[in-house]
């Protein structure tokens, strides 16, 4: 399988990036890691006319402390987010989830932001980036601004981000007193989740995000809102997938998949300590 | 595009279309057929070379993404007539029958073996999960693993 012919050019820094993008339109796709755009070129879903390549962008590859929040720069490879101590001991949901994606050779390559930005409500990522509260920065022509995300995700496979707009940074409060719990359940090694739990508490802050669970990556409101009452992890896990629609498919039905929302989600509080 | 890359410490240079794929430039351009196409969709590895020392899948690379940068591929692994310790391992454990999925698992698991020199078996399974062999059922590939672990050590 090989993509359709695209021209090809190599943004130097963010700022050529966003050039390029300003002179392309919406003909040119951003090119991180590659492991979901180039997929879905090969099997020609995306046929994009250019692709402005970002991967060389080492600035934007790091992990540090700003402040109450770590701040972790969109081409920061998954292997480097897994291995960060700064990951570890400050987000460590995000570390857990970061280890579950795919496999090796894919996290050698795979970007956070690009994980972020392809807004696929299957990915292990945008759940914990839900339960641990995090924003993204939007760096566009007329400057940055921060998006929290809960309004990041606003469908399937779209992001808030602008066709000209470019995800610099993700910034998570920091909570090295929280205890978590990623749960992702598949049938297969390497496979992504049927359903996944992405669970954080932190004193009376309780973050639970949901994948698979919707057109998009979705917070379980309700469960946080039981936990902040007072209720059980079996009781508030009860309402995990109230409202929700998710996909039903080869792998599991729509039924089978609100049932393993509310198991995972119990299993997920109860491993958190709640 | 002229891409230029390093591949098992010679210089390769030639010109490809940007859509050209890494495993395709080596097995087509380099001339390196050692390196083989299984699923060709990021599933069986049997395509894993490094890139500078990483693990990767060279289907779902492009390979303008590797210009400048230094691969190697299972033809890299030998010196001179003696195996590479992991080649050696699978040889010694009988780790293969068919031996399509052998390239790319002896390049998954040196790539493991840098990053977790002394694993558990249920380390060596998981660092392997990228890789899809149809044959052995696994139980010689996690063996020869361990094995080299332990040479090295
Ligand atoms: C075999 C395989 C198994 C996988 N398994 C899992 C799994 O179990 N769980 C999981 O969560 N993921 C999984 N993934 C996906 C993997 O995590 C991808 O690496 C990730 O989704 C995308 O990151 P990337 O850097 O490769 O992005 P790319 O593929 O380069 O880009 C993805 C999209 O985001 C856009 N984009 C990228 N970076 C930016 C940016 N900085 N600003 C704006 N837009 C941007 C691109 O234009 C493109 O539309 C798997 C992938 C493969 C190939
Ligand atoms: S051919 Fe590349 S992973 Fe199967
Ligand atoms: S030895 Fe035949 S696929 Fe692994």
């Amino acid at each position: 399988m090989i993509p359709v012919a695209f021209e090809y050019e190599l943004a130097t820094s963010a700022e050529h990036a966003l050039s390029l993008l300003a002179e392309h339109g919406d003909e040119a796709k951003l090119l991180a890691g590659g492991h979901s755009l180039l997929p879905l070129m090969k099997y020609r879903l995306a046929t994009p006319a250019v692709v402005v390549d970002i991967g060389r962008l080492t600035d934007l590859s790091y992990v540090r402390e700003d402040g109450d929040v770590l701040a972790i720069g969109a081409l920061t490879r998954h292997r480097d987010v897994e291995t960060s101590d700064l990951v570890r001991s400050h987000v460590g949901l995000l570390a857990a989830a970061t280890s579950k994606v795919g496999d090796p050779q894919v996290r050698h390559r795979g970007t956070l932001g690009g994980a972020l930005a392809h807004g696929d409500p299957a990915s292990d990522l945008p759940a914990a980036i839900i339960a641990l509260g995090g924003s993204m920065v939007i760096q566009g022509p007329s400057g940055s601004r921060e998006v929290p995300v809960d309004d990041f995700f606003t469908g399937f496979l779209e992001t808030t981000i602008g066709e000209d707009e470019l995800l610099t940074e993700v910034r998570i409060p920091k909570a090295p007193e929280a205890t978590w719990s990623f749960q992702k359940f598949n049938r297969r090694a390497q496979d992504w989740a049927i359903v996944g739990a992405a669970v954080m508490v932190d004193g009376d802050r309780c973050g639970v995000g949901l994948v698979n669970m919707d057109s998009r990556p979705v917070r379980a409101g309700g469960v946080e809102a039981a936990i902040a009452s007072g209720a059980s992890a079996a009781d508030a896990a009860a309402s995990a997938a109230d409202g929700l629609e998710p996909p039903g498919d080869l792998n599991a039905g729509v039924d089978y998949r609100c049932h393993l929302a509310r198991v995972l989600t119990r299993r997920g509080l109860e491993e958190a300590g709640r | 595009m002229h891409v230029s890359m390093t591949i098992n410490g010679a210089d390769v240079s030639h010109d490809v279309e940007p859509r050209t794929l890494l495993v395709h430039f080596i097995r087509e351009d380099a001339g390196l057929t050692g390196t083989n196409i299984g699923c060709d969709s990021s599933s069986c590895g049997a395509c894993t070379i490094h890139v500078n020392g990483e693990a990767v899948k060279s289907c779902t690379m492009l390979a303008v993404q590797a210009d400048g940068q230094d691969v190697t591929t299972i033809e890299g692994l030998a010196d001179g007539e003696t195996l590479h310790p992991m080649q050696q391992a699978f040889h010694e454990c009988h780790a293969l029958q068919c031996g399509y999925c052998t390239p790319g698992m002896v390049m998954a698991a040196v790539s493991l073996l840098d990053e977790v020199p002394d694993p558990t078996e249920a380390e060596v399974r998981e660092g392997l999960e990228g890789n899809l062999c149809r044959c052995t059922g696994y139980h010689n590939i996690v063996a020869a693993v361990l094995q080299a672990a332990g040479g090295a050590r």
